[in-house]
């Protein structure tokens, strides 16, 4: 089964792709990984349609788990999920952690072929309880 | 918690194995060599534990959130226990790892990158 892919979802393309490229450097390729960021006038934000495309560009059938930093990527990702077909939208989930650590430990949780509920979890333990 | 090996007769399984490896990279255990650490801990069955001292406290290998909370510095060196079937294999493994720097295995580049 292939690896739970990641997705980063900020207000910041900056901060979604810098995000991206430390998963990228320090974790590697064996992870699908995609990130958006950014509203379509091209100012902070996010958007569900690209959220969408960003989910479909990490697929995997182990599932999916987002990162996302404050309030509307939040709402936003969770309306870009349920819109997703059924048979998709089951295996994304949001991760409540921090978007850059959250990614990066999630990434390493999957890249060693971890379930969709452990990756979650691995990127959760990082918020404070 | 004892791991339960189902291919594993039990009293193979209670076997500790242990090794060590002196820190001689310049950053220690930072991230990037946190991340490689638990990546390799996880391509073997067997349970892997680290620490400071040779008594603990031990911190589980696979555990990406606690290797990267873990503080080590150039020059200390990591204890490793583990237990399994290929415990032997995972501690040579890790040890060899840590004792050229956390450098990736063939890509010819010992220098790994500051972070």
């Amino acid at each position: 089964m292939a690896n739970v892919g990641i997705v980063i979802v900020s207000h910041s393309p900056k901060i979604a792709e810098g995000a991206a490229d430390m998963v990228r450097q320090m974790v590697g390729d064996s992870v699908p990984l995609a990130w958006t960021g950014g509203n379509p006038e091209g100012g902070l934000g996010t958007d569900v349609a690209s959220i969408i495309e960003a989910i479909g560009r990490a697929w995997s059938d182990a599932g999916v788990a987002v990162l996302v930093d404050l309030g509307g990527a939040e709402t936003n990702t969770e309306m870009a999920i349920d819109m997703l077909e059924s048979g998709r939208r089951e295996k994304v989930v949001v991760c409540e952690a921090p978007v850059v650590e959250g990614a990066v430990m999630a990434a390493t949780e999957a890249s060693g072929g971890a379930t969709l509920d452990a990756v979650r979890r691995t990127a959760e333990e990082l918020s404070p309880t | 918690m004892t791991p339960f090996f189902p291919h594993d007769p039990v009293p193979k399984n209670n076997v500790m194995h242990t090794g060590s490896a002196l820190l001689t990279n310049d950053v220690g255990l930072h991230a990037r060599p946190s991340v490689k650490l638990t990546q390799l801990a996880k391509r073997f069955g067997a349970h892997v534990e680290f620490s400071l001292a040779k008594n603990g406290p031990w911190v589980d290998a696979k555990s990406p959130v606690k290797v990267m909370r873990f503080k080590a510095a150039k020059g200390e060196t990591l204890h490793f226990r583990a237990s399994g079937s290929d415990a032997t294999e995972a501690l040579a493994a890790i040890v060899a790892l840590v004792e050229r720097g956390f450098a990736t295995d063939g890509d010819g580049s010992s220098q790994t990158p500051q972070v």
